[in-house]
């Protein structure tokens, strides 16, 4: 009954509040989906201990009723419990949960708050109904929900031009990554005849050599598959190319961005790689392509966010290239140490991204930083727990040891693997990573010192009507913190260390699936030839320990040069306008590429196709041809004066044309 | 029971219309009885339908409730009889239709006695196609049902009715002359117009692709599939509201229903050998009419186009010719019965309202209608093809049975994920989203209770349809499982003789 209830608990939440807001009110609807929250979140730690730490599986799943039914394409709504379910309840969960409590405050002006919470509600369900899938249909009906709780998110202010092309980008872009989701689902029909995990993922190994034939081409069968399910993954986690929508969703409310753009949404693709860790383990060249993206996103994304000016964009760059983090930590297959960045960026992200809710909160919705400045002396609070944050993110520990802030721990053991396992796409992945930690550093202090140090830039009125935020917003900062700062320390032993075999469900390093009949298939899968784990634990190379955190210390310094000892120095830069600036500053200029490639091309095919292909082609050669000669000759016969004779005319034709194959008939003998 | 009821069904409307028909008085008072007496015969006819359904047995492809009398002469008979293919249909049809009577409640002001009269002999005419076992039967249910609905567009339709109904004329005449000539040609062929017969009659090879052509051109403008569709959005943007829901709703499912009778089961090789050719208008229609959806200015006409391409889908299935594909290509029509007929009525609120259908004289509707926008936004999704609504059970189990027949094919028609989303959510914010400028908005009401009683059931069937589709899936499962059982023995079975003719030849090469 447990599972159940975290999952429906949200759900329950989201009609009530959606449903019955109107006449219950806003007061109302924030207690119901908050204490429905709440509950799911004690619920899904318990689970966590229960499955996780403690190690009892279940064996079946929690099966609800029937979905797809058509032959063997069968779905069922079920819950399917395993490690790899329970981190991403707790994570799902419990900031969930957090986001809920702080828009209380945040969002106390709007007249809509009922239906913020539903929509807060309902996202949480999808996104819990695509954790505990247990076949690739329900994944894909979580993996679409939140994509379209994301779109409602997005688009909460739908006065705001922008707010709507946002929300429509997103779920578009999105979509092209469904896109090839979609197909990805396809094929597994097509080569397993099932869409069930348990039952996929079993016949793997018999597919390892198999080839399909797509497009008219041969293709080895696994990695088609894997690869078209990292499409999927790559437009949700907005990967490079598919990334364009994530800067713009900052349009919606602040809580939404901490919640679906930073710490659970965009992380389903993480979870759908280290889930389908089954497949992509026999699928070496689309690990590749995983690893590759992820670097090129994590160094791209890093390239952008080292100038944006909106403070939220930062963060969003700054979430888009952790993401690129998880990837590449899956792609050299070190499942392991992607999630244990997805479990603590969760934290840490959801708290930055709060504390900027809370600055642009009390500065009435400014959001660029060249307005802001000197703020710590105004919201020492927020700027002293957005500090923690980014000594989270930027990775401050003790080198050599498992000591340090969470995104210390979790992100240097991606970058050692990468170094570790010794292989082409490693080292290229291990640089590309490298670097990007030290623009993370820059950027992300960049950001703090932009906001809290220098002299204020902001206009007097603002200032003086500047305070610090509500208890109700408060609390789920500080909690967020301490996740922050202690959950690196706390799990490494669970998700990387020691336990980690007991913990993630592995039989043995290695351990080849036929040992693992007997009980459910291990949450995460590797296959012995790569134990990327084992390698970096073995990892004898001193400088690669030190190399992340004499990175953090040089984006540190850099930040500290530019915006705090010669602040003019960036400014003349900014304003010569060198290439490089402006490519950065423009994102690599994507938005113009794609507007000039896909959006542009397609509004002119859709005329084109409409007023020439059906308009002038199609009509003018069919009905509209007959037409013309058919009323060349009746004018010569009889002046037809009203619409209304051709009309009874057109009537008694088809009387006649009855009538005729009545006679037909009869002639022929059939009457 | 099993003798009269889909004799009942089918003909209690027409009963109605009689009644109808017999009202006098005071014009005013007249309406009203004409709208009652409509709506009750319609409700009348949905518990029928719905008690049927209560007793088919979903376990047998055999007909159910089979009717037989002899009619003309000796070979033609009144034959009805419903299957798992068909069942379905026949629920469609009833229950839309009080649904349709309920939302030309105040939009019909003009004659109102005749145009409940054209709804209900429609009803009966189109709920015969769906039974009929008898080729003649048919033809005369299925080109008989295009009266009713010429006149709807002409009498009660817009501005450019004539125009409208002209081309939905012309097109389907041409179709249906050649139907006819096909099915005189399987009587001569077969000695018997009995379709229950007709379905075990082996047609010679040659003689299937005639009469597979001849069909597939009726079908094909009914559906309608790329390039015979451009009758549809004429005829839609002309209809009075209601006439657009059951066009889209019912009339469109024909072209479909009459493939899986007829040109799947009497003619699998010419099937099986055409399959690429419908292939190829199917994707060219998701793709071509989606992106003319992109640019409609109208909200009506960029329904229409949007239907054109989600009927690309059930093709895309149907020939696919395998469980899958099939089972979706039904459910797929089942699907967008319910949510473009939906959206055709989320179209007629506001034409209601405003007497216009044109996108930009909207903006901002959902300050003043925010039940409506809900109720919009979740057809919407459903025309988007969102799980959890019935459009994406469909869609995706057409994708998945093309996939395993065509994967060129099942490419190219998923790109319609991306392109539907950008239709209809595009259409949704310029209608719906934005500040409220226009002062012509200003006065508008939210949906009263008579349209959200209209809407109530299509919410319903929608979400059920996508949560539980295997109940659908259950009760046409033994239908479609024999059809195509017996569709792959005859094209294996002509497959293998000809390998036999030419297989010596092949050798000594």
């Amino acid at each position: 009954m447990m599972y159940q209830l975290i999952v429906l608990l949200p759900a329950i939440g989201a009609l009530m509040a959606g449903l019955f807001g109107p006449w219950i009110g806003h007061r109302s609807s924030e207690i119901v989906t908050i204490s429905l929250m709440i509950l799911s979140a004690i619920l899904s730690m318990a689970a966590f201990f229960q499955v996780a730490i403690l190690g009892h599986v279940e064996e079946e799943a929690i099966v609800f009723f029937r979905w797809f039914d058509i032959g063997t394409f069968e779905a069922e709504w079920a819950i399917r419990v395993d490690t790899l379910t329970t981190i991403m309840l707790v994570v799902v969960t419990s900031v969930s949960t957090l986001v809920h409590i702080y828009s209380v405050g945040y969002m106390s002006h709007d007249p809509h708050r009922s239906r913020f919470f539903a929509y807060l509600s309902l996202f949480t369900f999808a996104m819990l109904m695509l954790v505990t899938a247990d076949n690739f249909m329900q994944l894909f009906f979580g993996w679409e929900g939140v994509g379209l709780a994301s779109y409602l998110l997005i688009g909460f202010w739908y006065k705001k031009p922008s707010a709507n092309a946002a929300a429509i980008k997103a779920f578009i872009v999105n979509r092209v990554g469904d896109f090839g989701f979609a197909l990805g689902i396809m094929a597994i029909f097509l080569v397993f005849q099932s869409v069930s995990f348990d039952e996929v993922f079993r016949q793997v190994p018999e597919k390892a050599d198999h080839t399909i034939l797509f497009l008219g081409q041969e293709f080895h069968t696994l990695t088609l598959i894997s690869v078209l399910l990292f499409v999927g993954a790559m437009g949700k986690s907005a990967q490079f190319l598919l990334h364009t929508w994530l800067p713009d969703a900052m349009e919606g409310p602040t809580p939404v961005s901490a919640l679906i753009h930073a710490a659970t949404m965009v992380t389903a693709g993480v979870f759908l790689v280290c889930r389908c860790s089954h497949i992509f383990e026999y699928a070496p060249d689309a690990l590749l392509m995983v690893t590759f993206v992820g670097a090129i996103t994590a160094f791209f994304a890093a390239t952008v966010g080292l100038v944006q000016n909106d403070i939220k964009r930062v963060i969003a760059y700054s979430t888009c290239s952790q993401l690129g983090y998880m990837f590449a930590a899956a792609g050299i297959g070190a499942y392991d140490a992607a999630m244990f960045h997805l479990f603590t960026h969760a934290f840490f992200k959801a708290l930055l991204f709060l504390c900027a809710g809370s600055v642009i909160h009390a500065l009435h919705d400014e959001q660029d930083m060249r307005n802001m400045g000197g703020l710590l002396k105004y919201l020492p609070y927020t700027g002293a727990l957005m500090i923690i944050g980014t000594l989270a993110i930027t990775g401050v520990g003790i080198p050599h040891t498992h000591i340090g802030f969470a995104g210390f721990v979790s992100k240097d053991a991606i970058i050692e693997t990468a170094y570790a396992v010794h292989t082409d796409i490693g080292m290229f992945a291990f640089w590309m990573l490298l670097i990007a930690a030290g623009m993370t550093s820059f950027y992300s202090w960049r950001l703090i010192f932009m906001t809290f140090f220098g002299k204020s830039r902001a206009p007097k009125e603002v200032l003086d009507k500047a305070h610090e935020a509500p208890m109700s917003m408060m609390i789920p900062l500080i909690l967020l913190a301490v996740g922050a700062v202690f959950a690196g320390m706390i799990f490494y032993g669970y998700f990387y260390g020691d336990h980690h075999a007991a913990f993630w469900g592995l039989a043995a390093h290695g351990a080849d699936p036929s040992v693992q009949e007997s009980a459910k298939l291990s949450s995460i899968f590797l296959l012995s030839e790569h134990p990327a784990v084992e390698k970096a634990h073995h990892l004898e190379v001193d400088w690669v320990f030190y190399a992340p955190f004499v990175m953090m210390l040089i984006g540190l310094a850099w930040a500290y040069w530019w915006y705090i000892l010669s602040p003019e120095i960036p400014r003349k830069l900014a304003s010569t306008g060198g290439v490089l600036y402006s490519f950065l500053y423009n994102k690599w200029y994507f938005d113009e590429i794609y507007d000039f490639l896909f959006v542009k091309p397609a509004q002119w095919l859709g005329r084109f196709l409409w007023k020439r292909g059906d308009g002038w082609f199609i009509d003018g050669f069919g009905p509209e041809g007959v037409a013309s000669a058919v009323l060349q000759t009746t004018k010569r016969v009889v002046r037809l004066q009203t619409g209304y004779v051709y009309h009874y005319a057109f009537a008694m034709l088809i009387g006649i044309a009855l009538l005729i194959s009545f006679y037909y008939a009869r002639s022929m003998g059939v009457l | 029971m099993d003798q009269w009821i889909l004799t009942a069904i089918t003909f209690a409307p027409t009963i109605g219309a009689f009644f109808i028909l017999l009202i006098g008085g005071d014009r005013e008072v007249a309406d009203k009885n004409a709208r009652n007496a409509a709506l009750w015969t319609t409700l009348v006819t949905l518990v029928l339908s719905i008690w049927m359904l209560m007793n088919f047995d979903g376990s047998t492809a055999e007909f159910q409730f089979v009717v037989k009398y002899d009619w003309l002469g000796d070979n033609i008979s009144y034959h009805m009889g419903v299957d798992g293919i068909s069942v379905l249909f026949v629920m469609l049809t009833t229950f839309l239709m009080p649904l349709c009577i309920l939302a030309s409640w105040d939009a019909i002001r003009v004659r109102v006695k005749e145009y409940m009269i054209a709804f209900l002999v429609l009803e009966t005419l189109m709920i015969g196609v769906f039974c009929a076992l008898d080729l003649v039967l048919f033809y005369l249910f299925f080109e008989g049902g295009l009266i009713p609905m010429f006149l709807i567009i002409g009498v009660w339709g817009g501005a450019r009715r004539i125009y409208a109904s002209y081309k939905f004329f012309l097109y389907t005449l041409l179709g249906s002359v050649l139907m006819l000539i096909a099915m005189i040609t399987m009587y001569v062929q077969a000695g018997t117009t009995d379709i229950t017969v007709l379905l075990q009659h082996p047609f010679a090879a040659d003689m299937q692709t005639w009469l597979w052509l001849a069909f597939f051109a009726s079908f094909a403008v009914k559906m309608p599939m790329w390039p015979v569709h451009t009758w549809l959005p004429d005829a839609h943007v002309e209809a009075p509201t209601a006439g657009s829901v059951i066009l889209a709703g019912v009339l469109l499912k024909m072209g479909g229903y009459g493939f899986l009778r007829f040109s799947l089961p009497m003619f699998p090789v010419a099937s099986d050998m055409f399959a690429p050719f419908v292939f190829a208008l199917s994707v060219i229609a998701v793709v071509y009419t989606s992106l003319v959806a992109l640019m409609q200015e109208d909200i009506k006409k960029l329904i229409a186009y949007s239907s054109v391409a989600h009927m690309g889908f059930v093709t895309l299935g149907i020939f696919a010719a395998n469980l899958q594909g099939v089972q979706g290509g039904i459910f797929q029509m089942l699907s967008h019965g319910v949510i473009s007929g939906a959206l055709f009525l989320c179209v007629g609120v506001i034409y209601d309202r405003m007497h216009t259908r044109e996108i930009a004289a909207y903006g901002g509707v959902v300050h003043r209608m925010p039940i409506y926008a809900a109720i919009f936004m979740l057809f919407t999704l459903g025309n988007v093809g969102l799980p959890g609504t019935s459009g994406f059970v469909g869609e995706i189990s057409t994708l998945v049975g093309a996939f395993q027949a065509n994967s060129w094919a099942a490419f190219i028609a998923t790109t319609g994920i991306i392109l539907s989303a950008g239709y209809a959510l595009w259409l949704y914010r310029r209608v719906i989203f934005g500040e409220l400028t226009k002062d012509t908005l200003r006065a508008l009401d939210d949906v009263n209770s008579r349209e959200i009683i209209t809407f109530a059931p299509l919410v319903v069937a929608t979400l059920y349809m996508g949560f539980y589709p295997s109940s659908v899936f259950d009760l046409t499962d033994a239908s479609v499982q024999n059809l195509l059982d017996q569709y792959t023995a005859a094209v294996e079975a002509f497959q293998s003789a000809q390998l036999e003719e030419t297989g010596p030849g092949v050798g000594e090469n």
